[in-house]
């Protein structure tokens, strides 16, 4: 199925100041694979996830969902273009001063015309995917990491969208959950059929749910393969940064 | 926005240097000014035409006045009933001087209905809502729960913003009309029941000296603090820093902004109106 890219990326520039984030990305996400981003921390990982979404606007470049430019057509063809989009961020983003249910059932009631009955069962439903139950009417503080990065994998998936992104969906977890995430995002994944595209720090546990890996340095994208043939990868750089050496062609700053 | 930041020259002439090297400061801080005006008046038109164009979210608004005006009443009333009081006190001592005591129950109601009271409840709200406002709105911003209403495609603006200032157009001229009631009533304890000021002279003269046009000109000056504040302060959570101190900064001048603004836009409004 994967083959036809759904998302892509051309020339894509951007920098804060003087510093230089993305320097001419080249990328193509194809349709229903999951594809993870992987690099060292401030290499511009998540400013990259989220010009995919159109939350930045390069300086110059284009991202195109279905050869449509995001960015071309005003605010109005972005928000019909974001309706297809989830994004799981990376500290949750979910409302803190809304209960979980609130919180899952916030696009629905805002979207959609369910009724309260109907949305309360989906709120269920989806909750219950994720592996929670009987937490509906708790506060996004009362829960634990985990749970909050479930609860946002919820509202992520409740609009069932097309593309999903993640950004670092298990910094900070347990290597049990970190496997527990990942394992739901592929069981998902398998379920609702939608594009995954994922920033993650977690190595080697990733190449487990990608479909294919891409290495981010410099701004522009170093290397992108399965994620089979990306682990043999002969270049120098990807092999240090897999096995997580001090010494090679990337320095440590 | 990229900051813009003055070129560097490379005549060997220093003082040739020197002078370009200022006017390009200048020149920057000038394009940072007016790219700063621009943020604000986009920002103005944007809130504009999202009050005007449906769905309005009544339920956040009318969250927002129970806020912003519900729950200042304790404070208003307070403020108020004590600034009526001094104004009752500091009224008649000046007024016998003149033998005109009589005409302190004017004297009171004008000060407070065209003046103290549309100004002392704006800043009092600055204070205990507009923060609020700010400081939520900011860590909104920081904890990309404003970036998720985007991904959602649901306009921010509308969901945080246009309710606040919805609710401070409303809640603000019923706040300072409370404020200037009860300061005429607490102008009434110091001047009627403390120094003997009869209560038909306190009331009656009111009547007489108090027009309409000094309560219109009141309402005026609350609808537009109503609008100011809560925009400011929307304004500066919305664009705040990062991290814990970009909303601290952003509180603090939201409260200062607003406050200032109230208070220089009264005396053009004063000259306007009066």
């Amino acid at each position: 199925m994967a083959e036809t890219p759904i998302i892509q990326v051309r020339d894509l520039r951007k920098r804060f100041g003087r510093q230089v984030v993305l320097n001419g990305l080249n990328l193509d996400i194809m349709r229903g694979e999951i594809l993870a981003v992987i690099g060292r921390s401030g290499t511009g990982k998540s400013v990259f996830l989220k010009h995919l979404i159109g939350l930045v606007r390069p300086d110059r470049g284009q991202v195109l969902v279905d050869g449509e430019n995001i960015h071309r057509g005003g605010s109005r063809n972005l928000a019909r273009i974001r309706e297809r989009f989830g994004m799981l961020f990376q500290g949750g983003a979910l409302f803190d001063s809304l209960t979980v249910e609130d919180n899952i059932a916030f696009p629905l009631r805002e979207k959609t015309h369910m009724s309260a009955a109907q949305i309360q069962g989906m709120v269920t439903e989806i909750l219950k995917g994720v592996g929670l139950e009987g937490v509906e009417g708790k506060f996004p503080d009362q829960l634990s990491g985990g749970m909050r990065k479930r609860v946002a994998l919820a509202r992520a998936l409740v609009m069932h969208p097309e593309i999903v992104l993640f950004d670092e969906p298990t910094t900070g977890l347990d290597p049990i959950l970190v496997r527990a995430i990942h394992q739901l995002i592929a069981d998902t994944q398998a379920r609702f059929h939608y594009t995954a595209v994922l920033v993650s720090h977690e190595l080697p546990q990733i190449f487990d749910i990608a479909t294919r890996v891409a290495m981010l340095h410099n701004g522009v994208i170093l290397e992108v393969d399965t994620a089979a043939r990306f682990q043999c990868s002969s270049n120098p750089a990807v092999q240090q940064f897999i096995a997580g050496r001090l010494e090679g062609p990337l320095t440590p700053t | 926005m990229t900051r813009r930041t003055p070129p560097i020259w490379n005549e060997r002439d220093r003082s040739t240097h020197i002078v370009r090297f200022t006017l390009a400061q200048i020149g920057a801080t000038v394009l940072n000014a007016l790219s700063y005006l621009g943020r604000l008046g986009l920002f103005l038109g944007q809130v504009l035409v999202l009050i005007v164009t449906p769905p309005l979210k009544i339920w956040r608004v009318i969250r927002q006045v129970q806020f912003i005006g519900a729950r200042s009443l304790l404070v208003i009333a307070l403020t108020g009933v004590f600034t009526g009081m001094v104004l009752g006190l500091q009224g008649y001592y000046t007024l016998t001087r003149f033998g005109s005591e009589a005409y302190l129950g004017p004297a009171v109601a004008i000060g407070l209905i065209t003046e103290l009271g549309p100004v002392l409840s704006a800043l009092m709200v600055t204070g205990r809502a507009g923060s609020a406002i700010a400081a939520e709105i900011g860590i909104m911003r920081i904890t990309e729960q404003i970036d998720a209403l985007e991904v959602m495609a649901l306009n921010p603006i509308r969901y945080l913003v246009v309710p606040n200032i919805v609710a401070g157009v409303i809640a603000l001229p019923l706040l300072g009309a409370l404020f200037s009631v009860i300061g005429i009533y607490g102008g009434y304890l110091v001047g009627v029941q403390l120094l003997g000021v009869s209560s038909g002279t306190y009331f009656g003269s009111m009547a007489d000296f108090v027009a309409m046009n000094d309560i219109r000109n009141g309402l005026y000056k609350s609808l537009s603090f109503g609008l100011l504040i809560t925009f400011l302060c929307c304004f500066k959570g919305y664009h705040t820093g990062y991290g814990a101190e970009g909303v601290s900064k952003a509180t603090t001048e939201a409260v200062v902004l607003s406050s200032v603004t109230v208070l220089v836009v009264d005396y053009f409004l004063n000259s306007v109106l009066l």
